[in-house]
């Protein structure tokens, strides 16, 4: 099927995710109002949120599978779309899991907090298919403006309200940053579209014009912020810690990958030309985030903000991928994702569980000697680690999602070998604190008098069995997911890999001042 | 014999049942065993059956695995018992094992080793019996895999995961400070390892990023100068870690140390011959013409000399029992470097007569270390002392494998130190003078502790009432002992099944590093 944008019946079926998500929501928000706030209507609504998070995954995955295709115009219509928004609902499904279990136990008794997470849902998967900065900026509020208002759902909790307030105020900083950098590369080259964008930079006098070039810095510092890179990572570890842990593995899993994959399809899409130009700085952004990220995560003793250092660093090794500029690398992106969304949620899962028994469940200490009383989920908890370390068999999908990115790092037409080098030797330094998790929970003592630890409740147990399961199951035989991976890393109809531009190209024929009279040209 | 192996096609499925047979104790462990109590730290019944279904499963692995003593072919030039079968065709990789003359020792020495072990650990380890032995079944497969991978991929996946059951059993069974010593256990060797992965994948990408098949990688390989030294110090790395070379060796005494016996027996008796087959395996025969540098050649024999001469030394001033066999085993494996870089035919086959005889030997001194620590609870050499008359048989066993441990005439220790000390004699003189006092240096430390340990006086009233080994203890030694003698009396069966696969690969690396030479021979002239 190949869908024509310009025509409205077209463009809403391309766009039938994000409207299954929508509208699902407004319904569920008049049902959850239209009665007395109870813990069983939250419940129900809750498990109604995931049914209509569960059709869009299905709308995603037939889209995908009948091949459909579009003209350039507002929304993507590829494999990279399916594949990156597959990735999402799959965190967003197993957040509202985790979440029916947690919300009831923290007293959220509101339905709103699931309307919110599918309002959220469907800003990542507008991100995702947006291929139009503008469509970039408004799902990406859409996203945000929800996931601030999860951070603080837990209303009579200070710290879950200061994670929202600093979430909020940094993240309208960040939006500032990107909008702004938006209308620079706007009045640089005349355009909003991606492609438009990328074609208008094979003119090197719009790709050189200090217009454009200041415009490029402020997107990246934009999307700096929102997928937690250093030096823009100062919200990530208070917000994580903060946030109700259900949402904080939103925010770890879903969000990251929605931001990460705008990231990818801009850069890709829009600046090849302006390879050399991003290149640089996101190479430094990247080994930073590596260092800093690993670094300071020795340092923690309480795991949520351990997980949000850890999940700075793979900020940092995703970065690798999206530096290799080709599309083995938005592949690799895309594997990394789907591994890294089932450990993180499942370690998140593990923290639920203990939320339940414990009142610090965020407190390393009292992960000791767990082994010892629960001993399925240890090992569980165990594969999480092992996975986000990259480790093979019992770490599961997590050694050949760090496999994809250094192999596409080492075959980019310019071979990444340094960052590669970095990555691992970065990820050797993440293995102390990962393992400081493990050496608690296996080698140290029970203490006398800890309190007793329940087992998890169904939908949480459900989330860690389910993520362990996939894990190992695709650590094993990871053929279906890297089929899957590859069959979305094409962008679009361009090729992304960046032709390296040489310094011989003529300069003649363009405006010396650099700018290009602004003209709309939203669709063609 | 063999016409029955052949019979039952033994070759062609006994390796996957090697790997697979673990596997199986592991799953009945879990099937048949129930989890201790909440309680827990008695013993148990499910604890005492899990341990039995291991001791079996274990035995007959060995039993399994003996077959290939004679269904091996030693006059065939190439992989035995290979299994080809697709495993991850989008990532080129497959599941390709075989074994040749060289790791055909290193199975049989694994599965000789693990009943072993998994006996050793019968009483000292009394916690989590159920966790235990299904670990050492899983690590059993992850070292024979190590040693049958014929697949880069399959080879570092194999490489990387018995990492973590030798984690847990030193972090969970291990002494005061096991803690410390897994976490660096661990972190050493995965730092050593993911360089090499990088390697792996540079190697991958220049041989046409379509195959990790060991040989096609082999033959095709071809890489600039610049290329091959980086990547040779990046396997070089990951395996000296393992091996370990001075200055790599720190994470040794640590481990040894802290493990429970079984876990020492593993570490010194399997998991240290991987660094070594390593370097035969993959280093050599991938970058011939970097290994046969002469400064590269030269840093690593001298590495090696000091290996044996520092690590002997060490030894000699241990008060701790244990620690001094942990640092002899850092002497002995400097011997086989000096074997395996020294590159004669009797140096190569002397190597990997060593790294035989020292698993054996070794083992068979942790074994009695650990014995006499469950009845004293004390590795201080100085606690001890005329116990000889008290223990008789004990006294026995350690003075038979201390010997072997030193060398002497008669058991296996001294066919491979001979054979390396001669062979490297012919390429590098010196090294081979300064190595053959590390020979001295062993006679002195383990003689010296026999004599504090077994022969003065008996000091220490404690030790008047000590119990001499029981059946069980007997069995292990008596087979080790057998194992010592056999090998040292009769090794020609031994270095008959090595010889052709020894002689292939420094054939191999020979003209690999003289095509080397001549290119480079060729770009001089050809440059004015």
């Amino acid at each position: 099927m190949h869908l024509d944008l310009a025509h409205p019946g077209h463009l809403t079926i391309a766009v039938l995710p994000e409207v299954i998500l929508a509208v699902g929501a407004m319904a569920l928000l008049l049902i959850g109002v239209w009665g007395p706030e109870t813990e069983e209507r939250a419940r129900r609504v809750g498990i109604a949120s995931i049914g209509v998070s569960l059709a869009a995954l299905g709308a995603v995955a037939w889209m995908w599978s009948s091949g459909v295709t579009s003209n350039v115009g507002l929304v993507a219509v590829d494999g990279f779309r399916w594949g990156t928004s597959a990735v999402v609902l799959v965190g967003a499904i197993l957040t509202q899991l985790l979440s029916l279990d947690d919300n009831e136990r923290i007293g959220v008794r509101g339905s709103e907090s699931y309307v919110l997470t599918l309002l959220a849902t469907c800003g990542m998967l507008i991100l995702l298919g947006a291929r139009d900065l503008i469509m970039v900026f408004i799902g990406m509020e859409f996203m945000s403006i929800a996931v601030y208002i999860l951070a603080g759902i837990d209303r009579r909790s200070a710290r879950s309200a200061e994670a929202a307030l600093k979430y909020f105020l940094l993240g309208a900083f960040s939006s500032a940053f990107l909008l702004y950098g938006i209308a620079l590369i706007y009045g640089a080259a005349a355009s909003t579209n991606l492609a438009v964008i990328g074609d208008r930079l094979a003119d090197p006098a719009v790709a050189g014009s200090s217009l454009f070039i200041v415009g490029v810095a402020l997107l990246l510092v934009g999307f700096g912020f929102k997928v937690a890179a250093v030096p823009f990572h100062m919200w990530t570890p208070d917000v994580y810690e903060g946030a109700p842990t259900p949402y904080t593995a939103f925010m770890a899993a879903a969000l990251k990958a929605a931001a990460f994959a705008a990231f990818v399809r801009v850069t890709l899409e829009a600046l090849p030309n302006a390879y050399e130009l991003w290149h640089g700085a996101l190479w430094w952004i990247a080994v930073l985030t590596m260092v800093v990220g690993n670094v300071i995560a020795l340092a923690q003793n309480n795991l949520k903000r351990l997980l949000a250092y850890s999940s700075i660093a793979h900020a940092g090794y995703l970065m690798v991928a999206l530096l290799t500029g080709t599309e083995a690398g938005a592949a690799a992106l895309v594997f990394y994702l789907f591994a890294y969304t089932f450990a993180t949620v499942g370690a998140f899962g593990i923290v639920c569980m203990l939320g339940h028994s414990v009142t610090n469940s965020d407190n390393l200490s009292e992960y000791a000697g767990l082994w010892s009383v629960r001993p399925g989920s240890s090992a569980a908890m165990a594969v999480f680690m092992l996975a986000l370390l990259g480790f093979p068999l019992a770490g599961g999908m997590g050694f050949f999602a760090k496999w994809y990115v250094l192999q596409a790092a080492l075959q980019a037409p310019s071979p990444q070998t340094r960052l590669a080098i970095i990555l691992v030797m970065t990820s050797v330094l993440s293995a102390a604190y990962y393992l400081k998790v493990i050496i608690v929970m296996f080698f140290r003592p029970r203490p006398e008098g800890a309190p007793v630890i329940a087992p998890a409740p169904s939908a949480t147990r459900f989330v860690i069995g389910a993520s362990v399961a996939i894990l190992l199951i695709l650590g094993v035989y990871p053929s279906p997911a890297v089929r899957l991976a590859r069959a979305s890393s094409p962008l679009g109809d361009r090729t992304v890999v960046p032709e390296l531009r040489s310094p011989e190209v003529p300069t003649a024929a363009a405006d010396s001042s650099g700018v290009v009279m602004p003209e709309v040209s939203l669709a063609q | 014999m063999r016409e029955l192996l052949a019979q039952i096609h033994y070759d062609s499925w006994i390796l996957p049942i090697l790997l697979l047979v673990p596997l199986i104790g592991v799953a009945a462990i879990f099937a048949f065993c129930r989890a201790a109590p909440a309680s827990g730290d008695v013993e148990y019944r499910g604890g005492s059956r899990a341990r039995w279904i291991a001791v079996v499963t274990l035995m007959a692995e060995f039993v399994l695995s003996l077959g290939m003593w004679w269904a091996f072919d030693e006059a065939r030039t190439g992989w035995q018992f290979y299994i080809d079968a697709p495993w991850l065709p989008d990532l080129h990789s497959r599941f390709t094992i075989g074994v040749d003359g060289i790791s055909l020792f290193m199975v049989l020495l694994t599965t000789f080793l693990m009943p072993i072990a998994a006996l050793g650990d019968w009483t000292s380890v009394r916690t989590k019996l159920r966790t235990h032995y299904a670990l050492l079944l899983v690590l059993t497969t992850g070292m024979i895999g190590v040693f049958v991978a014929l697949d880069f991929l399959l080879f570092y996946v194999f490489w990387e995961i018995m990492l973590v059951p030798m984690y847990f059993v030193i972090g969970i069974w291990g002494g005061t400070r096991r803690i410390y010593a897994s976490e660096k256990f661990f972190i050493y060797t995965m730092g050593g390892s993911l360089l090499m992965l990088v390697a792996i994948l540079v190697i991958w990408q220049s041989v046409g990023a379509d195959t990790f098949s060991y040989d096609q990688t082999v033959a095709r390989l071809a890489l600039s100068p610049v290329q091959s030294l980086w990547l040779f110090g990046a396997f070089f790395l990951a395996f000296a870690i393992k091996v370990p070379l001075f200055p790599f060796h720190t994470w040794l005494p640590d481990a040894h140390v802290e493990a429970p016996t079984g876990g020492s027996v593993i570490l010194a008796g399997v998991m240290l011959k991987m660094g070594a087959y390593g370097f035969l395996r993959f280093a050599l025969p991938l970058f011939p013409s970097v290994a046969m540098l002469p400064v590269v050649r030269g840093i690593i024999i001298g590495l090696a000399v000091v290996s044996i001469v520092y690590g002997a030394l060490v030894a000699m001033v241990q008060p701790d029992l244990k620690k001094l066999v942990a640092y002899s085993s850092i002497s002995h494996l400097g011997f086989v470097m000096l074997g395996i870089f020294a590159l004669t035919m009797q140096s190569v086959q002397g190597a990997l007569v060593i790294m035989i005889s020292h698993g054996v030997s070794t083992s068979g001194l942790f074994l009695l270390v650990g014995m006499l620590y469950e009845r004293t609870h004390t590795r201080e050499i100085a606690s001890y002392g005329g116990i000889a008359r008290v223990v008789p048989m004990f006294a026995a066993f350690l003075t038979i494998t201390a010997l072997a441990s030193i060398g002497l005439p008669g058991t296996s220790g001294f066919v491979g130190e001979f054979l390396v000390l001669v062979g490297s004699y012919r390429t590098y003189p010196f090294a081979a003078i300064i190595a053959a006092s590390g020979v001295i240096f062993a006679a002195v430390y383990l003689l010296w502790a026999l004599q504090r340990v077994l022969f003065n006086p008996l000091s220490n009233e404690e030790n008047r009432h000590l119990s001499d080994l029981n059946r069980r203890e007997l069995g292990m030694m008596g087979v080790i002992t057998l194992v010592i003698i056999l090998l040292g009396v009769a090794p020609g069966p031994v270095l008959r099944r090595m010889e052709t696969a020894t002689a292939q690969l420094i054939e191999h690396v020979e003209r690999g590093s003289a095509f080397a030479e001549q290119q480079r021979a060729r770009e001089q002239t050809e440059q004015p």
